[in-house]
């Protein structure tokens, strides 16, 4: 009998869609039953998306106004109390639930296992160790509750044909006051989200500046594409940080991702092996990312990617 | 603030390429070079500017590994660190065990700030600097790209997915590292020599934690499937030509 809490993510009030995936990773261990918990000050909007998502049992709300931001320290007490008759508890393996989920572990005792990459069993999985150079088996003992965080890249959303219940919980926990919210800083973008766009265009340190970024902007636009960066583009100030894909910036597995200016080196790499097609265009017909590009194109991206952009 | 805490682990250098082991036992590490864990590297140099800033006074590296793991922490002591400790053990830990290690250690050095990366790039299971604050009820601020420490309380901003997060803890609290923090300094060859001769204190694990039991056991090590080999295509015309043959341009 396997039991398994979902920890909800939001943006603002809306359900994220990491959510999804761990909805289809928990599917897939067999689970007898799949509850989601919806932590918020709002929770109504994120509870009725949760309710229609297929294989989901009940939707479980905590509205309170100290759950208006999410600090792992105010969620994690409130998640652990409601964790026990449950067997499992998934959260996403983005910076909301690498920060909350250990905490939850924690307080109850147990290990975690990060970044599900598949399933084996209810209690056996793969992860990717190494920057992803290494693919890692680990098995939870069988008294134990399984914590875990589901890499979004490795998982389809779990579609929509679900009817769940949604009731609201009391948790009986005290609420720390040491922990206080100040502001969160988004460039908002009218672009597809790189976590969840289709196509991804991706500039490196080869753009050489902030303006040249335009360039990159352009083609993503033509293509209906979300834009992302290397850690040099990002740490030289052409772009801002939360455009970094790899190892420690987004996991992402786009249809079609095109690297522009880009080494390739195996940090920046592990953030885009489950993409579908990945291009490559670079001057220097040795870098690496050609080693695993699908279509590779030597050449000056800025005679290349204009070109593209009008042919387009 | 008195003293901050940095906890510091050995991993495999991040330049080295990986081999699993044919027999998926793990990953070859026999003549590997093997460098402080990069993120922690940035914990440290953090922990000696709020020190040179005049905001603390004590700057204390710790590790938790085999007797090799010296070298990191006298990497560290070379750096600027005033002591080091050494929490002796010859198995590896997982984050749990680990984060029950510094709660010990926590208790005995009282630290008014615990600074540690945000993810160890072996295990990559970016976990244990949540569980320390955990189990020692105390704030956490993880993956910071900011951290501002003003009398008993931190402001600290963070890398999340959605842009940059700024919350406001109380110390002691427990911060993890991300890349953008801070460019660690280069080590001197005349620090090198000093820290010779700083103070390394070395503990057993099994004195500070009691049940080191495995949580989760790791059973196998595998390579990951390689991507099959591209085409590399010569103008515009012919990228955009396979490009549709995917079917990825209408
Ligand atoms: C612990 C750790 C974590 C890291 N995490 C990440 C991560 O999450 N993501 C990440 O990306 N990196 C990460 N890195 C950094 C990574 O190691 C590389 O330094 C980084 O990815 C390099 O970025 P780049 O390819 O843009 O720059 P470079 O390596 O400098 O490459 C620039 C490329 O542009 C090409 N170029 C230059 N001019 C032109 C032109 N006119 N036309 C065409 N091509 C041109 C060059 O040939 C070159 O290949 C991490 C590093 C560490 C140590
Ligand atoms: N054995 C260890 N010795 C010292 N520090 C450690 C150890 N294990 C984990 N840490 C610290 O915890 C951080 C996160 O590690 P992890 O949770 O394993 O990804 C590291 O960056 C270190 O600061």
């Amino acid at each position: 009998m396997s039991k398994i809490l979902i920890v909800a993510e939001l943006d603002g009030n809306s359900l994220n869609s990491s959510t999804r995936k761990c909805v289809a990773c928990a599917a897939a261990t067999g689970a007898d039953s799949i509850d989601v918990l919806i932590l918020s000050d709002q929770c109504g909007a994120a509870a009725a998306a949760a309710a229609q998502i297929a294989g989901v049992n009940k939707v479980l709300t905590v509205e309170a106004a100290h759950n208006a931001a999410p600090l792992a320290a105010v969620l994690a007490p409130q998640i652990a109390a409601a964790a026990p008759g449950y067997t499992h508890v998934f959260g996403p393996s983005t910076t909301f639930g690498k920060d909350v989920m250990p905490r939850v572990a924690a307080l109850l005792g147990v290990g975690q296992v990060s970044d599900i990459m598949s399933v084996v069993s209810d209690r056996s999985f793969t992860r990717p160790v190494y920057a992803g150079n290494a693919i890692l088996s680990v098995e939870v003992p069988a008294d134990k509750i399984v914590v875990a965080t589901v890499r979004t890249a490795s998982w389809q959303d779990a579609p929509d044909g679900g009817t769940a219940a949604i009731e609201a919980l009391n948790v009986d926990c005290a609420i720390p006051g040491h922990t206080r919210f100040v502001e969160l800083a988004s460039a908002a973008s009218e672009r597809p989200d790189l976590q969840t766009a289709k196509k991804v265009v991706s500039g490196g340190r080869g753009v050489g500046s902030e303006e040249n970024f335009a360039l990159i902007y352009k083609l993503a636009d033509k293509l209906g594409a979300g834009v992302g960066a290397s850690r040099a583009a990002v740490d030289a100030g052409y772009v801002a940080n939360d455009m970094q894909v790899g190892q420690t910036g987004k996991i992402i597995a786009p249809e079609l991702y095109v690297a522009i200016g880009i080494s390739g080196a195996i940090q920046h790499l592990t953030g885009i092996k489950d993409a579908g097609t990945i291009v490559a265009i670079n001057k220097d017909p040795e870098a690496p990312i050609f080693e695993i590009a699908d279509i590779g194109l030597v050449g000056d991206l800025f005679d290349i990617v204009p070109e593209l952009e009008q042919k387009l | 603030m008195e003293k901050i805490l940095v906890c510091i682990k050995r991993v495999v250098d991040y330049n080295v390429r990986i081999r699993v082991k044919p027999d998926g036992t793990g990953v070859v590490t026999d003549g590997v070079k093997m460098s402080v864990n990069p993120f922690d590297e940035i914990a440290v140099e953090e922990a000696l500017r709020l020190r040179e800033a005049g905001k603390a006074s004590e700057v204390i590296v710790a590790t938790i590994g085999d007797s090799e793991s010296q070298q990191q922490l006298r990497t560290g002591l070379a750096m600027g660190a005033d002591r080091a400790i050494l929490i002796e053990t010859a198995a590896g830990v997982d984050p749990l065990t680990a984060a029950h290690a510094f709660r010990a250690l926590v208790e005995q050095e009282n630290p008014d700030l615990v600074i540690m990366g945000k993810q160890a790039i072996d295990d990559d299971c970016n976990q244990t600097g949540q569980m320390l604050a955990a189990i020692w009820d105390r704030p956490q601020a993880t993956f910071a790209s900011k951290l501002e420490v003003e009398g008993s309380t931190a402001r600290v901003t963070r890398e999340v997915d959605a842009g940059l997060e700024t919350i406001e803890v109380d110390l002691p609290a427990v911060v993890t590292t991300d890349l953008r923090l801070n460019e660690p300094r280069y080590v001197k060859l005349p620090d090198i020599m000093k820290a010779k001769k700083k103070p390394l204190e070395t503990l057993q694990l099994a004195d500070l934690v009691s049940d080191t039991g495995e949580q989760i056991v790791a059973t196998h090590w595998a390579t990951p499937a390689a991507r099959s080999k591209g085409v590399m295509v010569s103008s515009v015309d012919e990228l955009l030509g396979a490009l549709k043959d995917k079917g990825l341009l209408a």
